[in-house]
């Protein structure tokens, strides 16, 4: 691998794990919590995040020269708002049937302060090249982030997954996880678990540097 | 007169923006560790509303019908001029005021709820009277949403929590359960 190679490499993988936007970053809250009630939900409104957040870090590194410093901002939120438009109307031609379902969280992903955050903090920054990578990376990790939730308030809530009945009939679906409150309280949840996990692997290190210590 | 009544009690209470639409979560979740603030921003934020579904109204009355395509870049400019336009009339005649909310002016623009008022008022075709009275009880009740967690928050703060839960996880499982309490509100409707 050469060393742009991996260049590339870092920025993809970051936004997955190590700075994944949702579970690190606590970005893109609303969308999150407000689509995955369903997995099929989860996955449309992830898709179009990813092409809003691809096409806008290409054109932002790519004219970061020509937009004055001053209105960046108001320049970057156009610039999504054109991409939001373009996702909006494809969905609405492809899948009727979710569009309506997502309903007002299409025209939403404009706010979504992830995407603007990826524009200040790093496509005005950065090479094209380097500004895809990331924002690839990034909304993988936004895809992941919305699936599980989804995946877990579908399973629970309906007790399918894709619309595919898991448990037979005998299953008494917890409706509550479908409703608002199943949002909150299943993303509590997965945050504590990233904690738990952040914190395993602390203390596993500390205990590393400790025997690295006594052992030299 | 009745109808605005029901609009009114139904995006304060029943429908709340934050703990039924899941809007404007980042500020809920960001700024909300002091009564103080998150009264003073809720209140900010219910201003700009106002503002906004005006000029939602004047832009669909006036310019979107002929250019439908236009209708989220328009309503985005719209608002970020606002609050440009309400952060310098703020700075000017009370500065004290101005310094008080700090960063969390600007950081109005990127408020899903306010976009999201725009839409929603759009979509379900609101009049003038309807859309300001929308707009008024979306703001207040963000205002209210905002106030408990925080007050939950600084309650929280002087009791023996777990380090592992504290931060984000805690707040997200208050809101899940101040969420579940606001969900008793859908009971004032089903009766009439």
């Amino acid at each position: 691998m050469t060393e742009s190679e991996n260049r590339d490499y870092n920025e993809f993988i970051k936004g997955i794990w190590r700075d994944n936007p949702v579970f690190v970053q606590v970005l893109g809250m609303c969308p999150m919590l407000a689509v995955t009630n369903s997995a099929i939900n989860a996955i449309a409104m992830g898709g179009a995040t990813l092409f809003v957040l691809v096409g806008s870090s290409f054109l932002v590194a790519a004219f970061k020269k020509l937009i004055p410093k001053q209105v960046r901002i108001s320049c970057f939120i156009i610039i999504i708002a054109t991409f939001v438009t373009v996702a909006d109307y494809t969905l609405l031609a492809l899948v009727p049937g979710v569009h309506k379902e997502l309903g007002a969280f299409i025209p939403l992903i404009v706010a979504n302060c992830m995407i603007l955050g990826r524009q200040e903090a790093f496509a005005s920054k950065n090479t094209v090249r380097l500004s895809v990578m990331d924002a690839l990376g990034m909304s993988t990790g936004f895809v992941i982030a919305l699936f599980t939730l989804g995946a877990v308030r579908e399973i629970l809530g309906a007790g399918s997954l894709f619309g595919i009945s898991l448990f037979g009939a005998a299953w008494e679906p917890w409706v509550i996880m479908i409703l608002p409150p199943g949002g909150f309280l299943t993303l509590g949840l997965i945050l504590l678990v990233f904690n738990w996990m952040t914190h395993r692997k602390q203390m596993f290190m500390e205990k590393v540097a400790e025997a690295q210590r006594s052992g030299s | 007169m009745q109808e605005l009544f029901w609009i009114f009690i139904s995006s304060l209470l029943i429908n709340n923006f934050v703990l039924t639409y899941f809007l404007g979560i980042c500020p809920f979740l960001g700024v909300s560790n002091s009564l103080e603030t998150s009264f003073r921003l809720g209140l900010a934020t219910t201003f700009v509303m106002l503002v906004t579904a005006l000029c939602a109204w004047v832009l669909n009355t006036y310019l979107l019908i002929y250019a439908p395509y236009l209708r989220l870049i328009s309503f985005i400019v719209v608002i970020a001029s606002t609050v440009q336009f309400i952060e310098m009339l703020i700075k000017k005649l009370s500065p004290a005021l101005f310094r008080a909310l700090g960063i969390f002016l600007p950081l109005i623009t990127t408020n899903c709820a306010i976009l999201g008022l725009a839409i929603f008022s759009t979509n379900r075709g609101y009049g003038f009277m309807e859309g300001i009275t929308y707009a008024l009880g979306a703001g207040l009740g963000f205002t209210i949403a905002m106030v408990l967690l925080a007050g939950l928050r600084e309650e929280s703060e002087l009791s023996d929590v777990p380090a592992l839960i504290e931060g984000t996880a805690m707040n997200l499982i208050i809101a899940g359960i101040l969420s579940m309490a606001f969900m008793g509100f859908a009971g004032l409707f089903s009766s009439t």
